[in-house]
């Protein structure tokens, strides 16, 4: 019987070693793997190199990971950021190693390792500092550049719903890289809200199909929402938590 | 002394030439104005790179949702009909020429529609792309909104540019808190002058030679 589910959240990242390339999903807080994150945190391993949209946040989750001088290099679209401090200091010391994509490369890069592309031609980058030393041709009248996939060792992502075969829904915009991600790794782990029934996601509306996903950890349900997954509030854009809103106002809007 | 028109007064500018139907993805920053000010009786159809399309306004704060969010990291809604997918797809909808109009910020533009605004190339400075490549090559018509005047009085509007380039031979039109220009094979054409501009002040202001396009 296939069950790719692991309770144990430190035993679902165990076998993540140094020097491993990682891919992190997550757009600013939305699907961010967060209970994974802090795991790999406590597990120790160091060297290594991070596929992330951006370069941590704060202090917590990948800017921690940065600030424990755990990561060697980072290949992000968007670094620079108010409160990226911990990435800006290790970058300006020399101490990270950046590889800087536009958004859409990355997310290209990612997805044809997934799918099994040797490298692919993008208008994207033309005629800027991306193109420089990149191979270069003109299809139809219109200039590309190559660029290769990413592939990593381990993605850490995060979806709303999975079942022990590893198929997930995601929640809203928390989607982002997940799906990509997800099929981009040699070992793709998840932390679900959580787990339900084989048969309990429609077959119509799964997003990400179970072939792609190795190991799905449930932590529950994200703070905003209600035990059984609706939506409850209370917290900024951040996830943090708020003090009652719409308290004097009476509620629904 | 030229006349300025507000960031609001710009935004409202910006939306009166979005279309009925159009596919928009408003850049970070002040192009997110744009969607506060959009035409009434007008559909258009907001798409947000991290993986949207339907985008609605703010919420209230009882009903801020960390999961759904804008490509500034902001809190949205989804209106009836909005559709989420991944970013492979969002930034297909890009590269593959299916958006209709984008709005973006720059640091500069030059004449022949090249525009920098991801870097300022300053050594020690953070760098940060993220979508602005894909999106200055990939919708049908890219519009710039921004002041004319950088903080210590440069014109964006430039023969060359100087700093990094986000894309070249891209921006359309550009829309400024003096005027609004239109990319031409003979440099910039005013198209519209706001209040008592005029065009010698605009050509001094910017130190190009503008050609005059306006209506009236």
């Amino acid at each position: 019987m296939i069950d790719k589910v692991v309770e144990d959240i430190d035993a679902a990242i165990a076998d993540i070693g140094d020097g491993a390339t990682v891919m992190i999903g997550g757009f600013g807080r939305a699907g961010q793997p967060v209970d994974l994150i802090d795991a790999l945190i406590r597990q120790g391993a160091t060297d290594l190199t991070i596929v992330n949209n951006n370069a941590g946040n704060g202090d917590v989750g990948l800017a921690r990971l940065i600030q424990l001088g755990r990561v060697r290099k980072i290949m992000c679209s968007f670094p620079r950021q108010s409160d990226s401090w911990h990435f800006d200091e290790k970058y300006r010391a020399g101490q990270i190693e950046l590889e800087l994509v536009p958004q859409g490369n990355l997310a290209e890069r990612i997805r044809a390792a997934g799918a099994g592309i040797g490298a692919f031609y993008t208008p994207t980058g033309v005629g800027t500092q991306i193109a420089d030393g990149k191979e270069s041709r003109t299809i139809d009248g219109r200039e590309y550049i190559l660029e290769y996939p990413i592939r990593a060792d381990f993605a850490l992502i995060q979806a709303f719903r999975g079942d022990r075969l590893g198929n997930l829904v995601y929640r809203e915009t928390a989607r982002n890289f997940g799906p990509i991600m997800a099929s981009a790794a040699t070992a793709t782990i998840v932390q679900v809200d959580e787990i339900v029934e084989v048969g309990g996601i429609d077959p119509e509306a799964v997003v990400t199909p179970g072939i792609f996903v190795d190991r799905v950890v449930p932590v529950g349900y994200r703070p905003w929402l209600d035990a059984d997954g609706a939506f409850i509030g209370g917290v900024d854009v951040n996830g943090e938590p708020v003090p009652a809103a719409g308290a004097e106002k009476g509620g629904e809007a | 002394m030229a006349t300025r028109i507000s960031r609001i007064e710009l935004a409202k500018r910006v939306a009166a030439d979005i279309p009925e139907g159009a596919y928009v993805n408003l850049g970070i920053g002040a192009p997110t104005l744009v969607a506060d000010h959009l035409p009434e009786g007008r559909q258009i159809v907001l798409h947000t790179e991290n993986g949207m399309l339907g985008m609605g306004a703010a919420p209230d704060a009882a009903h801020v949702d960390p999961d759904l969010i804008n490509a500034g990291k902001q809190a949205v809604t989804a209106n009836p009909g909005a559709a989420y997918f991944h970013h492979a797809d969002s930034f297909g909808m890009m590269r593959g020429g299916h958006l209709d109009f984008c709005v973006l910020g720059a640091f500069e533009v030059s004449q022949a529609g090249d525009l920098a605004n991801w870097s300022t190339g300053e050594p020690g400075a953070i760098p940060a792309i993220g979508g602005a490549m894909d999106l200055a090559i990939g919708a049908k018509q890219v519009c710039v909104m921004t002041d004319l005047l950088t903080k210590d009085g440069r014109s964006k509007l430039v023969a060359e540019c100087d700093y990094p380039l986000t894309g070249t031979h891209c921006v359309t039109r550009v829309y400024t808190d003096h005027a609004v220009f239109d990319v031409t094979p003979d440099g910039f054409a005013v198209v519209e002058r706001f209040g008592d501009t005029t065009h010698a002040e605009l050509e001094q202001l910017t130190g190009l030679r503008l050609v005059d396009r306006t209506a009236g």
